[in-house]
Order: C-alpha cells, then structure tokens, then sequence
C-alpha cells in the first residue's frame, strides 16, 4: 500500500515537472530567442557573480536594486547603466569590462525586461488571496 | 563509529566555522562596501559564506546517515569504500570550489556560483553516497521505519534535484527567460526538501532512540505526515516565483499544496503538551535540548513560511530580507540544531567532561539568544523594505536601504552572538572527535 502510494505520488510529480518544462512560459511576452549578444551576457552575469548582488524577479542578493525592468526605465536609461558598470560606484566595485562585454549584459538586461513586470500591481490580488495575471 | 566517518563530521564542524565567520564579514562588507571593496568584496564572501552553508548542511546530514543506516540496515552490510570514495571526493571538490572563490572564478546560478565543471565530482561523490546507501538498503527488511524512508527520498530527490539544477546548461532551457527561471527555482526549492527529508528523518531517528518508542516511526500516521512533507518538496515551491509571469497553474498549485502545512502547524500545536512532558523527562540529554530547539525554529518558521505562502502577502515579502530570516532561520534554528543533534549522539556529548558539558550549556543558551535577535531583525529589514517599495511606492533604492541597514546592524551584532557561541560548540565537538580518533590508535 505504501509503496503504491508513493509510485503514484511519483508519476505525478513526473507528469507536473514535464508540464511545467514545457508549459511555464505561456505567457513570456518575448515573442523572440535571445541573441547571441543576450546569450553572452547572461553568461558574463553568471561569471561576474551579478546575481550575489542585483535581484532579478526578486530572486538574487540584496546589496543592489532589482533590474528585472532596468531596460525599460523611464529615468534610467541605456548610458546611466552603462556609466555604472563603466566607473563602478562607492558600493559597487568597477569589474573593468571590455565595452562588447558591457554591450552583452545591457543585452540580457533588454531581453529580460521584455520577459514581463517584476512588480505585480495590487489591482491584480483577489479575494483568495491569489493573483490573477491572466488579464 | 568507524574513523572516516568521525573525521567527515570533523570536516564538516570546519564548515559550520566556515559559514560563521564568512557570514559575519558579508555582513560587514554589505554595511560597509567602501572598505570590504579593496580587499574582500562583498560579491566574493557571499558566494564563501553560502556555500560552506550548503555544505556544512549536506555533509553532516551525510555524516549521519552513513552512520545511522548501520544501525537500520546492520553493521555488516557497510560498504567502507564507496563511502571512503565518497567523502574524498566531495570533500575535495569543495576544496577546488573555495579556491575558485578565492580567485574570483564563477559562473554558477544562486547557491551554487562555482563554475559548473565542478558539478560533475559533486554529482560523482554523491552517485557514490547513493551507492553506498542503498546496496545495503536492497538487502535489508521490507518494512523499514519512517525515518529510512525519509533518508532515502532525500537521498535520491537530492540526485534529481542537483539534475535538474544544471539543465540550463542545455540551451533549450535558456531559450526562454521565464522557463530558465523557473525550473532553477523549482530545482533550488526541491532541493532545500530534500536535504531536509534527511534531516527529519535523522531527527525521527533520535527521538526513536531517545525515547525508546518505536512506534512513533512506523503505522499510518506517520507515513501520512511524511507523504505531506514530499508532497510539499515536490510541488510547494512556487513562492519562489509566484510574481513570474507564468503560468498561473504553477502558482495555484503551489498555494494550494503550502496550505497542507497547516495540518503541521495544527499537529504541532497540538503536540505541545506532549512535548513539554517529554522536556521534563529528558532535559539532562544533550541531543534532545538541541532537538526542543529545532522544533521551536520549526513552529516560527512554518508560520513564516505559511505566511510567505500567501500570494497576497508575498508580494509584500519577495524579495526582502523576510525571506533571508526564513532562510536563516531554517539552516540555523532546524537544520544546525538537529546536525549537533546527531553529532552529539554520535560522539557520546553527554558522556564528556563536565566542565566542557557546561560551556555547551552555556553557548547553547547564546546561540538561542542571539538567532532570535538576528531573525527578528531580519524580519525588521523585510518589513521595512516591504513597506517602503510595496505600500509606499518608493523607487529610490539608497533611501530604502538606509532605513534597511539600521535592521541589518541589530542582525550583524546578532550573528557575532551566533559565530561566537556556535563556534564554541563547534570547536568543543572537534575535540572530542579527534580525541576519539586518537585513542583509537
């Protein structure tokens, strides 16, 4: 009996892990793959450690702000990045990039952006205290 | 105990230490990055101080597991050489993954910021762990106690997780951002389930053997509350991502399935009186103070994470340091208290010096003290952040954060509490293990 339960419990979670796989990104509004400038830059995130500081979606470190939708900012824009990375701040160290590297992560950073929000707007929580983002 | 076994325990005391004292100077480069920058940056300690988390986590897990399946399966069906393998090689690929901090080499995702090559020992030595486990597990009794069950569903939910966390190496996984984000935080959550899958069942175990009770690991009930808890491993990982643009059917199942944990919560409430009798009668044991305490962090941190569950309320906790309290006060408060648990059992703790069974006492009590302190102003930093970014509208990251480090300073002096105690303790452990060896010989 035991044994079944747990098999059964299994297959389901066999079944749940292909869906998402294959089903969790209906609603990705990039409607285009990365490039080879978005696919660089995400590997220079990884290789710079970005995430140990800069969130994404709220996922990552807390040392600097969330750039989920930095791409899209109205204030913001493409040289304000690019002279952060460029000189480095008091907080954050200049990693001394080479301009293509720059290039790629504000790349990532725009492919990103277009992914969706990072903050879901009130209006969107129900009563059963779920979201709804269908709409 | 056999000498390679007491020796990965002292490997793994070495990481807690590790954890500490990297812990304490990230803290100290987050409120001071000007001075931390020239020398040790905070993007360098962090990946340091989580990692030997991580590891010190895992290792000691596996050091009890290694252990205590002898006493499940019989000693005789112990196979030294895949465990000899296994300690060896994972202990030292977590050498060659320090040196790669050391030098500013990553390339990792969160939690594992090592470059991925590494990834292939640590899936060896654990392939070897697994090995080592279940050969004898195949001959053993057909009806095992609950806490075998446990060991083995964290063991091999370990392997699948660690699996699935390398898939974004398969650029199909990277085509799309939410799908890469996703299935990393669906691996990340699973995998915190399956280490604590191991660390329950250890727990389990210990109060068999303290109580001398059986039962309480075998019959229906306990089987229903550990299908419960792999339910939730398996599928309550959503709050990870619950303000991810995908699909809503993995957020409504994830709500859904972390509403379970109330039937924790209630059973644990309800087990309150039984557990204060229990108190009484064993409050002279060691590895049963450190037991009480885990279950204490189990009840603040369930409601937490009951809370954090809410879509509603997450959407006010993502993202700040609520989240950081959780994580800090599962490792710490659970996963710790229930390693010095099993280490105490395993290295006879009650059985040592009085002097030194005192200083334990005492740290015990500090480290109490002072994670309380460093939870509650963690949960002040969320709170704050939570307020000002969610409910206030407010954009400027530097005025949040101001507000933000006064919380985080409490936490600071609060994890000097916690290096200095735990660090005793850890410190006190190695002794005796090493003193162990030594006689031995």
């Amino acid at each position: 009996m035991k044994v079944l339960v747990w098999t059964s419990l299994f297959i389901i979670f066999s079944i749940y892990t292909y869906l998402v796989y294959s089903q969790c990104d209906q609603k990705d509004t990039t409607t285009t793959q990365p490039n080879a400038a978005a696919r660089a830059g995400f590997n220079t995130w990884q290789q710079k450690n970005c995430q140990t500081c800069h969130q994404l979606y709220g996922l990552g470190g807390y040392m600097g702000p969330d750039l989920t939708n930095i791409a899209s900012d109205p204030v913001k824009n493409e040289a304000y990045i690019r002279a952060f990375i460029t000189t480095g701040t008091a907080k954050m160290p200049n990693f001394h990039l080479q301009d293509a590297e720059i290039n790629n992560i504000i790349a990532f950073l725009r492919w990103v952006d277009k992914s969706g929000r990072n903050i879901v707007p009130k209006e969107k929580v129900t009563l059963s205290g779920n979201y709804n983002l269908d709409h | 105990m056999h000498q390679f076994i007491r020796l990965h325990i002292v490997a793994s005391l070495l990481l807690l230490i590790a954890t500490l004292v990297f812990g304490l100077l990230a803290s100290w480069a987050f409120l001071f990055p000007e001075t931390y920058n020239q020398y040790l940056p905070f993007y360098q300690l962090r990946p340091f101080h989580v990692s030997a988390a991580l590891f010190w986590i895992i290792s000691g897990a596996s050091a009890c597991v290694m252990h205590f399946k002898n006493d499940a399966f019989g000693y005789s069906n112990q196979n030294k050489t895949l465990e000899k393998l296994y300690i060896t090689t994972w202990i030292g690929t977590i050498i060659a993954i320090f040196a790669c901090y050391a030098l500013k080499k990553f390339g990792g995702r969160e939690y594992w910021e090592f470059p991925p090559v590494l990834c292939l020992p640590l899936l060896i030595s654990w392939l070897l762990l697994m090995g080592s486990y279940f050969l004898p597990w195949f001959k053993s009794a057909a009806n095992q106690p609950m806490y075998v069950w446990m060991w083995s569903t964290g063991l091999l939910f370990f392997l699948l997780t660690f699996l699935e966390q390398n898939l974004w190496q398969i650029p199909w996984f990277r085509q799309s951002y939410l799908r890469e984000v996703t299935i990393q935080w669906k691996a990340n959550g699973s995998s915190v389930g399956a280490w604590n899958q191991i660390l329950y069942g250890t727990s389990l175990y210990l109060m068999v053997k303290i109580s001398g009770n059986e039962k309480i690991a075998r019959g229906y009930p306990a089987f229903f509350f550990y299908i419960l808890g792999l339910s939730n491993l398996m599928f309550n990982w959503g709050h990870h991502v619950y303000n991810l643009p995908a699909s809503s059917w993995i957020r409504n199942t994830s709500y859904l399935i972390s509403m379970t944990e109330w039937v924790f919560f209630i059973r644990m409430v309800q087990g309150f009186k039984n557990t204060l009798d229990d108190r009484r009668r064993y409050k002279n044991l060691i590895p049963y103070r450190y037991l009480i305490a885990s279950e204490f962090w189990v009840f603040l941190n369930l409601l937490l994470a009951l809370l954090m569950s809410v879509p509603a309320i997450n959407r006010y906790t993502h993202g700040t340091h609520f989240t950081v309290a959780h994580a800090m006060g599962t490792t710490i408060g659970i996963n710790t208290m229930i390693l010095l648990s099993g280490f105490s059992y395993m290295l006879g703790i009650d059985k040592i010096k009085d002097k030194a069974k005192k200083i334990i006492g005492t740290q015990y009590w500090i480290c109490q003290y002072s994670l309380g302190v460093f939870w509650f102003s963690l949960i002040a930093a969320g709170f704050i952040k939570g307020y000002m970014v969610t409910f206030q509208g407010n954009t400027n990251f530097q005025e949040v954060m101001a507000y933000v480090s006064k919380a985080l300073t409490v936490s600071s002096i609060a994890g000097a509490g916690l290096l200095i105690s735990l660090g005793t303790i850890a410190v006190v452990y190695i002794r005796q293990a090493v003193t162990m060896v030594v006689r031995e010989q």
